[in-house]
């Protein structure tokens, strides 16, 4: 393991690379997740150039078209290529997703980290705090929380942070209640820093990871909200496409032209899937990775 | 490997050998390689002796008992080499023979009691369990028994502590309890994986002392693994030093560990504080433990040791018998002899 | 006499435990008294060692020391000046500590030499252009190269590991070393290693250090005198060589006698029983009167209400034990062949 230098002093083993970058492609279900979700990100983000046609335009001369050349699958009841449609919508809700996990993590981790360090009557109060939140089921009261505030993307990211926070405070809490026990704390403590810098450069980067673990399953979560939302028209307001609105529209049709409403559907999925195996595969390399 | 030891009884006990290890192997598939965890282990216990195992971490000291008594992880297998107990070989027995023995014929006792102790049952009850099923006592026999092994292991009010929970104990009592339960079924040897390394100085003096006087009385063989020399002084007639995987050196307690001939014993004697005798410096042996995957060539200590010499990183080191019923792997082992001048004798 | 640098008068730590409800149910007392009522002095230079079992008190009493756990009762004197509870930056750093565990007790994120610099940055211990040499002297004090500056702790072993503790403890310049069971989760060979760098580091930069251990054997060979605890009390201070010789405190003698030795003799000792008998009593319940009265073989009525105190020997007042009986003959020095040949005691 170290070599003996020639003045008795010890060398330092010198580590190829950290383990865990590099092993993550050798783990099968971690890099389909990857890949699924880079295909995902790079059809959401090259929607606008994958397709000539647009998403709002209607077009009642081509309504219900079924799947050809010019239209990969087909058009909708207002003319409207599902295909496109199926692109911009995967953009607005990914994007939206995304944004709407950083807020409820940055105010879920700050407040955690204060609760579990601290203790005391900071610590209580949070701790109700998050007791009355979390004693709702969280569909009910995000889309109670939209109806109030009118639809819309930005009651969207209000009512996602304002519940939302609380899974991460809790989190983050447990982890830092476990290692701020450890002893290199206390020697942090022993020299002179203070709490702040404690939490900020010494626990957070070693307990961050089980509440990015989570953020991954948060956005599946949320991506799924904005579906329901969309569903029961809460969510972001025709006629920007929206997939969960999709589903909800094409709903009619099932008999008749069934692709309208599984595309969006199956977009979903597989959305959620690489997500929840990224998720997963990151899971499982922290966790024995870290000393 | 032995040349010579096979049969050859030393020490105390009622005569027979009890255990007989023979060149034992134990590998574990890692990800990184092959670990040979244990490379030609031989030793015997006769009965009524306590023979010692000694040796840092890494050094194989506890895959050895747990290859004996058959609880390797699944990733380690005996690859070679015999275990026989009262003659027969335990190596190539099922997991359900074994339990047939395990209990009644050979038992083990771990380092954490905690970990080792049922923590949702009842104290006597898991005193009470082996004899029940090994040895088909009724219930109330089996309780019996019980409260006599308490009374024996020297846990104070047993009725009242029959029914305690292990997180009720004091870590020196749950130790007691664990070698009631070793003892249940009467077994013949029992396997000591550091049961004292985690107690305080005066419960390890009271746990050393019931274990030999259970040796003394019942007439039960012990096999102590530690990594703490002056322990086994304590309780031992002979000593077995591992390192890397192998045996060093062999013998008698006062043999081996005043007057070492393997620079591997010497260094752990001589790098050791001793509340005995104060040394100018203590001096560490230099270096790392070996690689288990790719040991060193020749003598696996070669590079750590001060003696080397050029025949030491080439030849094989099997263990050789030396005069006095010892045995040691070094090829040089006079030049100890010559290095234990510098003790201060108070 | 010279004012000792550390000065420590009846220092008491407790903890509350579990609920008010189940407590008042089994009529238990709550609170835990960790440390009750410790005075302990260190001078300059001194290497003293508190000795004592699990239990005795000794992690917390020097976690009170270093400043990083509140104390209940009792003044701590530094230098002649009273610290107060909460301690300027300056004070806190004067005290340092080592802890026992090497693999939790070092940032896993963080590289040694980002360690270092965060604390020479943070106190402007030199200036910023120096840090580095700086970093590379404390390092090679303690015999690691200057290649681990840039090494995460995982790429070390135990005992290289708690070199890097020692150096991040000596960062901040501390007068005092407090070492908690410095060497005890490490294997024998290595324990070596860093109790012969201990040693040489009192030697070189004048170091004063306490340190905590349970194995005597380790206290011996380090320390000018010791200290024994139990349930939180002192119960005997000697210099190191007379508390070997001639203990005067029965758990002390108890403590001894447990000791595994290399020249045990089974077979002879077989007929003895253990040195100290019975468990030692909760820390939520202490013995009225002397706590080692249940199990002290010279027990007397005396000793269920009077709680001994920390009493010097007649004529030899450095060596103080807590017990009634503890001088009832005279105190002997160690015969001048006992004395063994420790460097840079100086007495």
């Amino acid at each position: 393991m170290s070599a003996i230098s020639a003045d008795g002093l010890m060398a330092v083993e010198r580590q190829v690379a950290p383990r865990s970058v590099r092993r993550w492609y050798r783990q099968p279900a971690l890099a389909f997740g990857v890949v699924l979700l880079g295909l995902i990100v790079i059809a959401a983000v090259l929607g606008p150039l994958l397709s000539p046609y647009n998403p709002i335009t209607q077009n009642l001369g081509q309504t219900l078209l079924g799947p050809s050349a010019h239209h990969l699958v087909g058009t909708d009841q207002l003319g409207r290529d599902t295909f496109t449609r199926l692109l911009y919508g995967l953009r607005n809700d990914l994007r939206i997703a995304f944004l709407a996990v950083v807020s409820p993590f940055c105010i879920g981790v700050v407040l955690g980290s204060i609760s579990g360090y601290f203790g005391g009557w900071v610590d209580a109060v949070i701790m109700r705090l998050v007791d009355i939140v979390v004693a709702f089921p969280f569909y009910v009261l995000v889309i109670a929380l939209v109806f109030v505030l009118g639809p819309g993307q930005r009651s969207i990211y209000i009512a996602i942070t304002l519940v939302g926070w609380v899974s991460y405070a809790r989190i983050i809490r447990s982890e830092i209640l476990v290692a701020k026990r450890q002893d290199y704390v206390l020697a942090a403590q022993s020299g002179g820093l203070s709490a702040v810098r404690i939490m900020a450069r010494h626990l957070l980067p070693n307990v961050v990871s089980q509440a990015i673990i989570y953020g991954m399953s948060d956005i599946v979560q949320d991506i799924l909200a904005i579906v329901a939302l969309g569903y029961f028209g809460l969510g972001i307001p025709p006629p920007t496409p929206d997939l969960g609105s999709m589903i909800n529209d094409g709903q009619n049709f099932m008999t008749t032209h069934w692709q309208l409403t599984t595309f969006p559907g199956l977009v979903v999925v597989l959305v959620g899937l690489s997500l929840s195996l990224i998720g997963d595969g990151l899971a499982d390399i922290i966790r024995p990775g870290q000393a | 490997m032995t040349i010579g030891g096979a049969g050859a009884l030393s020490g105390a006990g009622t005569g027979g050998t009890v255990l007989e290890v023979r060149d034992l192997r134990v590998r574990i598939a890692a990800r990184h390689g092959t670990v040979r965890a244990v490379d030609g282990v031989s030793l015997e216990v006769a009965r009524g002796e306590a023979v010692g195992l000694v040796g840092e971490s890494g050094s194989g000291k506890s895959m050895t008992l747990r290859a004996i008594i058959g609880v390797l992880p699944p990733e380690a297998k005996v690859t070679s080499g015999q275990v026989l107990l009262d003659g027969v070989d335990l190596v190539p027995l099922s997991n359900s023979d074994l339990n047939r023995i395990r209990g009644p014929k050979i038992s083990m006792i771990f380092q954490e009691p905690m970990s080792a102790l049922n923590p949702v049952m009842r104290v006597g009850y898991q005193i009470a369990e082996g004899p029940r099923v090994h040895l088909g006592y009724s219930k109330a026999q089996a309780a019996e028994r019980a409260l006599e092994l308490m009374r024996r292991v020297g846990i104070p009010d047993p009725e009242r502590r029959f029914r305690a929970y292990p997180h009720e104990f004091s870590g020196g009592m749950r130790q007691r309890v664990m070698i009631a339960i070793a003892l249940s079924c009467e077994p013949e040897i029992i396997l000591c994986d550091e049961p004292t390394t985690a107690l305080d100085v005066t419960i390890q003096d009271q746990i050393l002392r019931l274990l030999a006087s259970l040796c003394r009385e019942s007439g039960v063989s012990l096999i102590f693994v530690t990594h703490d020399l002056p322990v086994v002084a304590q309780l031992c007639q002979r000593v077995a030093v591992m390192y890397g995987g192998e045996l060093v050196e062999r013998g008698h307690v006062h043999d081996v560990l005043l007057d070492p001939r393997h620079p591997y014993t010497l260094g752990l004697v001589r790098s050791a504080p001793d509340v005995e005798y104060v040394r100018e410096s203590l001096v560490p042996i230099p270096g790392s433990p070996p690689s288990l995957v790719s040991p060193p060539s020749g003598c696996r200590f070669h590079p750590r040791c001060a003696f080397v010499e050029q025949d030491c990183r080439v030849q094989p080191t099997p263990l050789r018998e030396l005069p006095g019923g010892r045995y040691t792997a070094c090829l040089h082992y006079e030049r100890c002899e010559e290095a234990l001048a510098d003790r201060i004798r108070p | 006499m010279t004012e000792p640098l550390l000065s420590v008068s009846d220092m008491a730590v407790s903890f509350t435990v579990g609920s008010r409800l189940a407590a008042s149910i089994k009529h238990e007392q709550r609170l835990l008294r960790a440390v009750d009522g410790v005075d302990l002095d260190l001078a300059k230079g001194e290497a003293l060692a508190l000795v004592g079992e699990s239990g005795s008190g000794k992690s917390t009493f020097a976690l009170a020391l270093a400043g990083l756990r509140p104390a209940d009762r009792g003044q701590i004197k530094f230098d002649g000046r009273v610290l107060p509870s909460r301690r300027s930056s300056a004070d806190q750093q004067r005290i340092q500590m080592v802890f026992q565990d090497p693999y939790s007790s070092l940032n896993p994120r963080l590289t040694v030499g980002g360690m270092l610099r965060e604390l020479i940055r943070v106190h402007h211990i030199v200036p910023q252009g120096q840090a580095d040499s700086y970093c590379k002297e404390l390092l090679r004090l303690v015999g690691l190269d200057g290649e681990a500056m840039r090494a995460y702790p995982r790429q070390f072993s135990g005992g290289q590991r708690q070199r890097v503790a020692i150096a991040r403890a000596l960062v901040l310049k501390p007068d005092v070393l407090v070492a908690d069971e410095p060497v005890s989760a490490l294997d024998v060979s290595v324990q070596a290693t860093i109790l012969n760098l201990l040693a040489d580091l009192r030697a070189e930069l004048g170091l004063t250090l306490l340190l905590i251990s349970h194995n005597l054997a380790v206290v011996r060979h380090l320390c000018d005198r010791v200290a024994v605890m139990y349930l939180g009390r002192i119960v005997e201070v000697a210099p190191t060589e007379q508390l070997f010789a001639d203990p005067r405190h029965p758990y002390t003698k108890g403590l001894l006698a447990a000791i595994p030795r290399l020249t045990a003799d089974p077979v002879r000792e077989a007929d003895e029983g253990p040195a100290v008998v019975g468990d030692p009593p909760s820390a939520l319940r202490i013995p009225v009167g002397c706590r080692f009265r249940t199990r002290c073989p010279i027990a007397q009525q005396r000793c269920e209400f009077d709680d001994p105190l920390l009493t010097a020997a007649p004529g030899s007042p450095a060596h103080r034990a807590a017990c009634h009986f503890a001088f009832e003959g005279a105190i002997d020095a160690p015969p001048a062949g006992q004395r063994a040949a420790v460097p840079g005691k100086g007495d």
